[in-house]
């Protein structure tokens, strides 16, 4: 597949200028993914307000793949439950995998915009890195790897 | 750059080309531009058509039976050896070993000399330019036996420090292992002066050649290295193939990495005699058509002549050079004065990763990442670089391209 489909506007923008840049000084979780194959590497920060995000912001030196993808995922999960937010990475990740169709019943929004890495097997890890590490943040382990 | 010898014949690239089917191959309707040539470099037919007739009609397992196919595959492999020995000019053909590559190698000096002869508060230099595997054999066999790492740092051109190299030595260093070029960055380090230097200390040096075996004229003997390690793939050969090079004296005072069939001379349940070189260090059924490859590969790359081989590529690489540093947002890492021909080079708001897959939509191969060399990206700050590396057979045509689609990119991220 060609890869400039996937390099769509919203994409290129969200890397340009990412929403929730920065980490939280009053983070009650907050875990740091690496990619070791391409050098993907991030910091996610949360403060939950007992199940509710309350705030969230990530940090890192990453691919506009992966930048754009924790930039989107930050702004989706920001105010939802913890249980929604969660399932909202298995989604993403059933996604970017091929076994969610984007066109079925989903909660991902406009985050179908990354569907097309599942035809890109070696950048599919650059998308999902901020969603485990989202997820390795909830479960308090601080460090995830695409490995 | 590295001075170009004036009286060299010029490729005829055109025609070397011809040999290689893959470059004839389109990637996204676009003609293949395949520029990642330091990770492995590509086959052409007659190194294709020699593992085609081993696999055909001559193939047995080797050093043991008395039949046809096992003599023929036996000779063969073993005339292999004596290309490897005349392409290298090493004294003997029993100094080259074949091993399943560089990293093998390495790990077999790392174990059959370190482990035999390095002790507690031991030193062994490396240089910050080493391939993760010129780092991390050392680093195992100098945790088992307490013994430390030093490393010769490099300036802002990525060309290593001389004078500050000649300050690690001491009583305890024991080893030095260093690169002949840096697959990150190009730069081709003065092995003969650093092993000079060492041998003026009584220490002995491994050279990481795996750069530069298809690109310089090798002399172990010139070099006076003490033992040298190349892998077969990245010379138009096969994977799974490389040699190392070690002086006989060495060798046979070395324990052996792997033991096994082949590498024995007697074997009881109270003691086994070694066999002598090389076999002490090949045991097992070794990859004979490989080696058999390889030495067809030899015979190709040599009969073109490495020096012509490398002309060509200096040609390439002040070409690309030249029109790199006209690319405003482009910046090249690694500006070494004596380099091999690798461009590593960042494009200024786009990540590696990103450049890599929007070259390869227009059908230009390049390497991105770390390129198994943390401590370089380390050295300049850089997460990742992207890295184009040349062979023979690329062109100038096939510089421009590249420019072009990163023109491409650039515009795209603007």
């Amino acid at each position: 597949m060609d890869s400039r489909t996937l390099y769509q506007e919203m994409i290129l923008e969200h890397n340009k200028k990412p929403r929730n840049w920065g980490l939280l000084a009053d983070a009650t979780h907050k875990a740091e993914g690496l990619n070791p194959l391409c050098g993907d590497h991030i910091h996610v920060s949360l403060k939950l307000d007992g199940e509710q995000v309350e705030a969230v912001g990530f940090e890192g030196e990453a691919c506009a793949i992966c930048k754009a993808s924790a930039s989107m995922m930050t702004a989706a999960v920001k105010g939802k439950t913890r249980a929604d937010a969660e399932a909202m990475v298995q989604e993403f990740r059933d996604m970017t995998t091929g076994k969610l169709d984007p066109a079925g019943p989903h909660h991902l929004g406009r985050l179908t915009v990354f569907s097309g890495v599942r035809d890109l097997p070696t950048r599919v890890k650059c998308a999902i890195l901020p969603w485990h590490t989202l997820h390795a943040a909830f479960a308090g382990s601080e460090t995830a790897s695409t490995e | 750059m590295t001075a170009r010898d004036p009286l060299l014949a010029p490729l005829d690239v055109a025609a070397l080309r011809r040999d290689f089917p893959v470059l004839g191959l389109k990637v996204n309707g676009k003609p293949l531009v395949f520029l990642d040539n330091a990770a492995s470099s590509q086959m052409p037919q007659p190194v294709i058509d020699r593992w085609n007739l081993y696999r055909k009609a001559q193939h047995a397992n080797i050093h043991r039976a008395v039949h046809y196919l096992s003599e023929t595959a036996t000779a063969e492999y073993e005339k292999a050896r004596h290309k490897v020995q005349a392409f290298i000019n090493a004294a003997e053909p029993r100094e080259c070993l074949f091993t399943s590559g560089t990293t093998d190698g390495i790990n077999l000096v790392a174990q059959g000399y370190g482990r035999k002869f390095f002790g507690a508060g031991d030193e062994i230099i490396l240089t910050t330019l080493e391939h993760h595997s010129n780092i991390v054999p050392w680093q195992m066999v100098a945790e088992e036996k307490g013994a430390k790492i030093r490393v010769v740092p490099v300036n802002d051109r990525g060309e290593l420090l001389v004078d500050e190299y000649r300050k690690l030595f001491n009583a305890n260093t024991k080893f030095v292992a260093l690169t002949h070029v840096s697959n990150a960055l190009g730069t081709i380090t003065p092995v003969r002066e650093m092993i000079t230097i060492a041998h003026e200390h009584g220490v002995p040096v491994l050279v990481d050649g795996a750069q530069a075996a298809p690109h310089l004229k090798v002399d172990v003997q010139a070099l006076d290295c003490d033992f040298y390690a190349f892998s077969g793939h990245k010379l138009c050969g096969p994977t799974g193939i490389g040699v190392l090079y070690g002086k006989a004296a060495l060798l046979e005072k070395m324990q052996p990495y792997k033991g096994g069939g082949d590498m024995i001379l007697s074997v009881t349940f109270e003691k086994t005699t070694y066999a002598p070189i090389p076999a002490k260090f090949e045991a097992g059924t070794p990859p004979i058509g490989e080696a058999i490859t390889l030495g067809a590969a030899i015979d190709y790359l040599s009969g073109i002549g490495i020096e012509r081989i490398a002309a060509h590529e200096t040609d390439l690489l002040d070409y690309a050079t030249d029109r790199f540093n006209r690319m405003p947002g482009v910046r090249l890492i690694g500006t070494a004065e004596k380099k091999a021909a690798v461009l590593s080079f960042a494009v200024e708001g786009v990540h590696p990763h990103d450049v890599g897959s929007l070259l390869n939509d227009d059908g230009v191969a390049i390497r991105t990442g770390h390129h198994c060399a943390q401590p370089v990206m380390q050295r300049f700050k850089v997460p990742a670089t992207c890295r184009a590396s040349f062979a023979f057979y690329n062109t100038t045509a096939e510089v421009d391209a590249l420019v072009e689609s990163l023109g491409r990119v650039q515009k795209l991220f603007a």
